[in-house]
């Protein structure tokens, strides 16, 4: 019968020798995404810096350029206007205003009545400094939480060692699409974090997987060198590692052609997450414990719980 | 044979019902409302102001506008009490959140000791009197400051549920947060520049006589105004300056109805009629002034100052350069009553109905597609147990749908990328088994007892893996806000049901299919 494997059955790739060059690359990528983000910054959206964003539709084709001629008279400032989804949308995106926002709800008034009757107003979005600046105090402590949350389960339920390395691993995946972000100069706004969060928990669910199987294999096979365990670890799971890989793939890709201009963004992050955290679990966060000596004892608390239905 | 006890067939097969029941009013609804299916107990399913349109607003009370205005009240009451006892005081100021001023001769000594004593605590618990030699100060103090809070956010609460949804119908979401906040979320908005209209305005109405003792453009040019008077500008840009008396004849409290209308000369005017306490007043006022110009002041600007023409009591008209739906606004905020303080707005996002449905459309193919796809996949990879794990992703999909309608938590457009990514990563327990099965059948275990161990060996891993992912969704169901509560929501649910369903539903249909055909060989 067919089927379709995008891995052979017994796989036998010998993953820890990459492991010094993924190390270097993903040091260097690291290095490069905190410089990005100094040096080049964010694009953050108006949820953390406050500011306008009005999403018009005309009811012929948008006229981009009147329609920036017509807004730049207004003398709000910055304004960026660009066609969104088809080609009737326009998406104008006006800096936070001088002033309180009182400024900002005023500003918002002038676009629309610029605009005109010509344009239905589809969306208008407004977040004033105030707003935002809590969006984003919030939104750096909910990654932090989750990050700690994550690593105090993983101590719970492994050794120290895999819990270091699981939130080394997830550190890279958070900095590395930051740094993404930086470099193409995408909007990073509330569904962004939204994804970043997302992208943690799909990544560590990777490395568990993983780490569960080097966990078992280190107690079965007791005479084997680490290395050896850890590879065959890999070995073991890369096919359930693709196949969830590609499943999630297949699922954001299905956003990215048809959920619409609004979740495109976000379902392009969770593509790059899903890619990332799957490399990351495999040579980050294995080739880092491969640095470390693990336990090999079998103490009482480190057994796998034996399930009911195998004990009835 | 493989077991799987007969409560467990039980709970699953009830669990499935029960998730198939909550979800199917949403295959039917038409806009929201059950049709045809009033018989079923869910309901369907809340959608979030991104899906069906609608203006969430949140709006933060200006409590030191309200300070500030108190602080003027307390000076004037103090200089009446205090003249009134014949305490000798000078630079009583009202600042913007302290009242201050200095006694001329020492307390002691002129022997008024407890009368000043009285006047203070007459002002109240809510305020802190500080001395320091001649010199007083009065603030609000923290319970005081509270009270205020309360007292404010709670009419405002009241006034702007009055005017945003004047007949009850519209089920805004009308809520305090925090110590100064309110959050307003209206279904349904095609206008959300009319919302900020509406609630924009505190709309104090007064009538006020004109002060004829001096002209506008003279107290312009000499910088000052008669006393007991104040300028104030004219609603029309351009309209000039009045200068008006301070004292309020006639407030917007007194009264009792007001309506769109039009004048004699056809253009737009609202109508009031006032209370029996303001028409009294307002008789009184228009009797003894004939031929003064009366003053509309609505938020310290002057609609108009018609010239009273003769005694006119318990109904009027305020003119002005109106058109018909401002005069429709004004009649609706007036009926509504006064905020108590001007509201600022923080944050606004409005969806039109428009950009709702297709979201709703663009959302539903994306799953769609999505599903499909993956189906397709677990198939090509599986075989029949792919076509088990693709019963249970369907089963899955209902089951939150279900969960949403049964909960009535609500969906947003983040939230449908949750159910899409959800089915991606969904399969992933199924496939943990699988991986495991396909081992142990490597191993040389025979079919039963493979299925068996690719179970249970598979279990911690898929608790574990799932576990972390929830905490990752749980922060930001508490961090986040809005959409992303609705994204952590849907994600949240989708791991829970999605590790029932992989464990539990395929494992059922599995052990069913096992234990009928008994196969002495799997190919997986």
């Amino acid at each position: 019968m067919f089927r379709l494997k995008l891995v052979p059955s017994v796989p036998s790739i010998h993953f820890l020798k990459y492991v010094p060059i993924a190390g270097g690359v993903s040091i260097a990528a690291v290095l490069a995404s905190i410089g990005l983000f100094f040096l080049v910054g964010l694009n953050l959206g108006i949820d953390f810096r406050g500011g306008i964003l009005i999403e018009a539709q005309s009811k012929t084709t948008a006229d981009i350029g009147a329609v920036r001629g017509d807004l730049e008279k207004l003398g709000l400032g910055d304004i960026a206007i660009q066609s969104f989804g088809t080609e009737k949308d326009v998406l104008i995106r006006v800096q936070k205003q001088e002033g309180d926002e009182r400024a900002q709800v005023a500003a918002i008034e002038k676009i629309t009545s610029s605009l005109g009757d010509g344009y239905d107003i589809r969306r208008t979005e407004f977040v004033g400094p105030t707003v935002g600046a809590e969006l984003a105090e919030k939104g750096i402590l909910a990654v932090i939480c989750a990050l700690f949350a994550i690593m105090i389960y993983i101590w719970f339920r492994f050794e120290w060692q895999f819990s270091i390395a699981a939130l080394l691993a997830l550190a890279h995946d958070v900095l590395t699409t930051v740094g993404l972000f930086a470099l193409t100069g995408f909007e990073f706004n509330l569904a962004t974090l939204a994804a970043i969060l997302t992208i943690a928990g799909y990544s560590i669910n990777d490395t568990v997987v993983v780490f569960d199987r080097v966990r078992e294999n280190l107690r079965k096979y007791k005479s084997w060198d680490q290395g050896k365990i850890l590879n065959r670890s890999l070995n073991e799971t890369l096919s359930r590692t693709v196949m969830t890989s590609v499943t999630t793939a297949i699922a954001l890709i299905a956003i990215i052609l048809f959920g619409g201009a609004v979740l495109r963004d976000f379902a392009l992050a969770m593509l790059w997450g899903v890619t990332i955290g799957t490399y990351s679990s495999i040579f980050i966060a294995v080739g880092l414990i491969s640095r470390f000596d693990l336990k090999r004892s079998d103490d009482e608390d480190n057994q796998i719980p034996t399930p009911e239905y195998e004990r009835s | 044979m493989l077991q799987f006890e007969t409560w467990k067939k039980a709970v699953v097969i009830f669990l499935v019902i029960t998730g198939i029941i909550y979800a199917l009013p949403n295959l039917f609804s038409q806009n929201g409302e059950k049709a045809g299916t009033a018989f079923l107990p869910g309901q369907t399913i809340n959608l979030g102001l991104d899906l069906q349109g609608g203006s969430h607003l949140l709006l933060q009370t200006d409590l030191n506008a309200v300070i500030a205005e108190r602080m003027v009240g307390i000076s004037e009451n103090l200089r009446l009490a205090l003249r009134e006892e014949k305490i000798r005081f000078r630079s009583l100021k009202a600042g913007k959140d302290e009242v201050t001023f200095s006694l001329r001769d020492d307390i002691i000594d002129t022997g008024k000791q407890s009368q000043l004593d009285t006047i203070l605590r007459d002002l109240g618990r809510d305020f802190d009197t500080q001395r320091s030699g001649q010199n007083i100060t009065i603030r609000f103090n923290e319970a005081g400051l509270q009270n205020l809070a309360n007292q404010t956010v709670e009419q405002s609460i009241e006034i702007i549920r009055r005017r945003l949804d004047p007949d009850g119908t519209k089920e805004p979401v009308i809520q305090r947060q925090g110590k100064d906040r309110i959050l307003v979320q209206l279904p349904g908005v095609d206008d959300p520049e009319r919302i900020k209209r509406l609630i924009g305005r505190t709309a104090r109405l007064t009538f006020q006589l004109v002060d004829m003792r001096s002209t506008a453009q003279e107290a312009r040019s000499s910088g000052r105004v008669p006393p007991g008077s104040v300028l104030l500008e004219s609603a029309d840009e351009g309209g000039g300056e009045y200068i008006v008396e301070k004292r309020v004849m006639v407030s917007g409290e007194l009264l009792e109805n007001a309506s769109a209308g039009f004048d004699q000369n056809s253009r737009p005017a609202v109508n009031f009629q006032l209370n029996a306490e303001g028409a009294r007043r307002f008789g009184r006022v228009t009797g003894e002034n004939i031929g003064r110009p009366f003053a509309i002041v609505l938020d310290n600007k002057v609609v108009s100052a018609p010239v009273i023409q003769s005694q006119i009591f318990g109904s009027g008209q305020i003119t002005g350069n109106f058109n018909v739906a401002e005069t429709n606004e004004l009649a609706l905020v007036l009926r509504a009553g006064a905020l108590p303080a001007p509201l600022i707005v923080l944050e606004e996002r409005s969806v039109g109905p428009g950009l709702g449905a297709d979201s709703i459309a663009a959302g539903e193919i994306a799953a769609l597609v999505g599903l499909a796809l993956v189906i397709i996949y677990m198939v090509m990879s599986y075989g029949l147990f792919g076509v088990f794990a693709d019963i249970a992703l369907m089963v899955n999909v209902v089951l939150i749908l279900g969960a949403l309608s049964a909960l009535q938590a609500t969906l947003t457009l983040p939230g449908i990328a949750g159910i899409v990514l959800t089915m991606g990563m969904a399969v992933d327990a199924n496939v943990l088994v699988f991986e495991r099965i396909r081992e142990e059948l490597r191993g040389g275990r025979r079919v039963a007892q493979a299925i068996e161990a690719g179970y249970s060996r598979a279990l911690s891993t898929i608790i574990d893996s799932n576990l972390t992912t929830l905490f990752a969704a749980l922060f930001l169901f508490v961090f986040g806000s809005g959409p992303v509560k609705g994204f952590a929501v849907t994600l949240s649910l989708g791991i829970v049901t999605s590790m029932f369903t992989a464990l539990m539903v395929t494992r059922l249909l599995i052990v069913l299919w096992a234990n009928a055909k008994r196969p002495k060989q799997l190919e997986l």
